[in-house]
């Protein structure tokens, strides 16, 4: 009986937080088209998108270059080395520049969301926000928000463009694969649509589940020390498993059935 | 006598299972410094979040200005905060941006006036509260004190009608307390604000409030003037005025006898 | 507030990312030179198409003319039929007697369908001039592929299978 009431009790509380997010979900976006918000979005694109930026483009740099060198190994067997640009473009468009750059993003930027917003919370930032007749959804949560959906895309573009050009590095001007037939077969293979505008739109699906997670964990966390750590590593766990979750989930849609 | 800008009417109020107030009714009046004293813990914060509509009572009425707080629109509820304003127990200042950009904030936000005005209220409002020259000062280099004389300044910008103080003495200094309580007084007198300030400093407060009530036991133990309740013949209003550890309030948090907890006879 | 490094700074991130689509779409998917552009169609029938694909590339010498754009089955014949989008830049560039056959990239690589070019009668070059049947609405006469076009001539793709097939078949004769 005990075990049943917990259950239902978990359940309750589950789809109310599930509730109590989306309310704070549609506060922040119905918020959006405010002049006075752009200015503040671009600030937060600063801290949640330039900050970022440095981590996302070592990140890519290295992960390319890994690849080459990985794919290299094993298509040289082959004899089949000039398809290493298809490999490495791919597998970077498609799955590793999405997936690793929101899982970078959860941790890197994610996680310092839900810790500032917590602390405002605890520094009665929020409630003094309220009494000064400003919505904190517009005015706090609304600019993250934009701002790490707008970000996380580019992020994603940027750490392709750079692990792409780092298999170059590694393939061509180290491991001597021709040039020629790293880009032109890469050329061949490599659709704008089905590859990269898909890669695109999986790194905005999840650009809009960390935020989300980021922003609503720190918007609900218990207003003291351990309440806030646990829900910034709350943020990143989340974040993470959403991430794979709905990775498989969108390449099964995109990729799965021709 | 004017009308009472807040009427408090039979409120109850509780978080979960825990009842914070059962029944609680007040007046607080225009231009008057109303005080509202207890013990710690009792919920005197929450008290000052209902007039302020952050939390909704189960049950009873709020009423400022004659208008319910919690029966109207979002959109009316934010005209009618525009006229109130909350002094937070830690200050509540903004982390990321200067003093005079704290202060400038609710101007900046409701008003759209140019930033040569806006920089004559603020220097005026931290002029008021002594803090002119620490106008370019991050939050953090401020000490407790002046972060909630900063906060002050940020509460009056928009020469609110109504300030509510939550805890303005808790963890000062003598001296910072002393500014406060005179910083107070000038304020409540020169721009004939109501105030109200929760507190359990029970000298300070007496000395500049007009009217006070006692919280305790989730009701109104006792109300009246500084003079009235000093004079009160309740024996929870003196404990409380007095200090003593022990008597209506009791000691310990309600538990089973220590007996039988420790000799395990319970059950 | 908001000052002028921070403007500057998203400012240049917002640049960098617009270079990197860029790069993306020119550099890796060569988007706006093979993929968009205007196209002819011509339809090519054959026994077998192999691993042809949707979007194999059709090349001439290994030179990139034109994509496979849709593979289906005539519902007559029950034959595999093959729809070619060739690029506008090689319009009536290929004779009528060209012909098709699905190739394979290297040992392991993508199939892709290559076409050899074929020849034009002198007496046809005298039309061109003189009737210009290449000029007309319905382009009938046309001794260039147009546009709508059946490629006669085809060779399917080599099935190892069938190969080893015959060989054994062969050996058994001798």
């Amino acid at each position: 009986m005990n075990f049943l009431q917990n259950l239902g009790r978990s359940t309750i509380n589950k789809v109310t937080a599930v509730g109590a997010s989306s309310i704070m979900l549609f506060g922040a976006l119905f918020a959006f088209p405010i002049w006075k918000n752009v200015r503040l979005t671009i600030q937060q694109m600063y801290v949640v998108g330039v900050q970022s930026l440095l981590i996302i483009m070592v990140s890519g740099l290295f992960i390319g270059m890994v690849m080459a060198l990985q794919g290299y190994t094993i298509l040289v067997n082959y004899g089949a080395e000039g398809s290493l640009g298809p490999m490495v473009a791919l597998s970077i468009l498609r799955e590793l520049g999405p997936v690793v750059t929101a899982l970078l993003f959860a941790g890197r930027a994610g996680s310092a969301l839900t810790a500032e917003i917590g602390l405002m919370k605890a520094t009665e930032q929020l409630s003094s926000l309220e009494m000064m007749a400003v919505d904190p959804l517009r005015r706090v949560i609304s600019p993250r928000f934009w701002a790490g959906v707008i970000s996380m895309p580019m992020l994603a573009l940027i750490f392709s463009a750079i692990g792409i050009l780092g298999g170059h590095l590694v393939g061509v001007d180290w491991l001597g694969v021709d040039a020629g037939s790293y880009w032109s077969i890469m050329q061949a293979t490599v659709e704008w649509e089905k590859d990269v505008v898909n890669g695109v739109i999986k790194s905005i699906v999840f650009a809009l589940v960390v935020v989300w997670i980021a922003l609503y964990k720190g918007y609900s966390c218990i207003p003291t020390s351990e309440g806030i750590s646990k829900a910034t590593t709350e943020t990143v766990v989340f974040s993470s498993l959403s991430i794979l979750g709905l990775d498989f989930i969108l390449t099964a849609l995109m990729f799965g059935i021709s | 006598m004017s009308k009472p800008i807040i009427q408090i009417e039979n409120m109850q109020f509780s978080r979960g299972d825990r009842v914070i107030y059962e029944d609680i009714s007040l007046n607080v009046e225009t231009g008057k410094l109303t005080a509202i004293m207890g013990p710690s813990g009792i919920g005197k914060t929450t008290l000052l979040k209902l007039i302020g509509a952050q939390l909704t009572p189960s049950s009873g009425s709020v009423l400022f200005q004659g208008t319910n707080v919690h029966t109207i629109s979002r959109t009316k509820l934010y005209e009618l905060r525009r006229k109130m304003s909350m002094l937070f127990q830690s200050g509540a200042l903004f982390t990321n941006m200067s003093v005079y950009d704290n202060v400038a904030f609710p101007l900046r936000e409701h008003t759209e006036l140019d930033e040569d005005i806006i920089r004559t209220i603020v220097l005026l409002k931290l002029e008021a509260v002594g803090l002119r020259g620490a106008a370019e000062l991050q939050p953090s280099e401020l000490s407790g004190g002046m972060a909630r004389r900063a906060a002050l300044a940020r509460a009056i910008a928009l020469d609110p009608e109504l300030i509510m103080y939550d805890e303005p003495f808790a963890g000062q200094d003598p001296i910072s307390m002393g500014v406060l309580v005179k910083l107070i007084k000038a304020l409540s007198k020169a721009l004939n604000l109501t105030s109200i300030v929760v507190t359990h400093d029970v000298t300070e407060v007496l000395s500049i409030a007009d009217y006070v009530y006692i919280l305790a036991n989730k009701r109104i133990i006792g109300q009246g003037t500084p003079a009235e309740i000093k004079q009160s013949d309740s024996e929870l209003v003196q404990q409380f005025l007095q200090g003593t550890a022990d008597g209506p309030v009791p000691f310990h948090f309600p538990a089973q006898n220590i007996a039988d907890s420790f000799l395990g006879t319970a059950k | 507030m908001i000052n002028k490094r921070t403007e500057l700074l998203v400012g240049l991130f917002v640049a960098l990312a617009i270079a990197a689509a860029l790069l993306l779409a020119l550099q890796v998917a060569n988007q706006g030179m093979a993929g968009s552009g205007e196209v002819y169609k011509l339809t090519a029938r054959f026994d077998n198409i192999g691993g042809l694909k949707p979007r194999s590339s059709v090349k001439v010498g290994g030179v990139v003319v034109g994509r496979v754009s849709r593979i289906y089955l005539d519902e007559q014949e029950l034959i595999p039929m093959v729809e070619l989008e060739i690029s506008e830049e090689y319009g009536l560039t290929f004779p009528d007697t060209s012909s098709l056959s699905i190739l394979t990239s290297g040992l392991l690589g993508e199939q892709f369908i290559g076409l050899q070019p074929g020849f034009i009668f002198p007496e046809d070059l005298v039309m061109i001039e003189e009737d210009k049947v290449c000029e007309t609405d319905t382009l009938l006469d046309c001794p260039y592929l147009t546009d709508g076009e059946e490629v006669l001539d085809t060779k399917s793709a080599l099935v190892l299978e069938d190969l080893i097939g015959q060989f054994l078949f062969n050996q058994g004769e001798e």
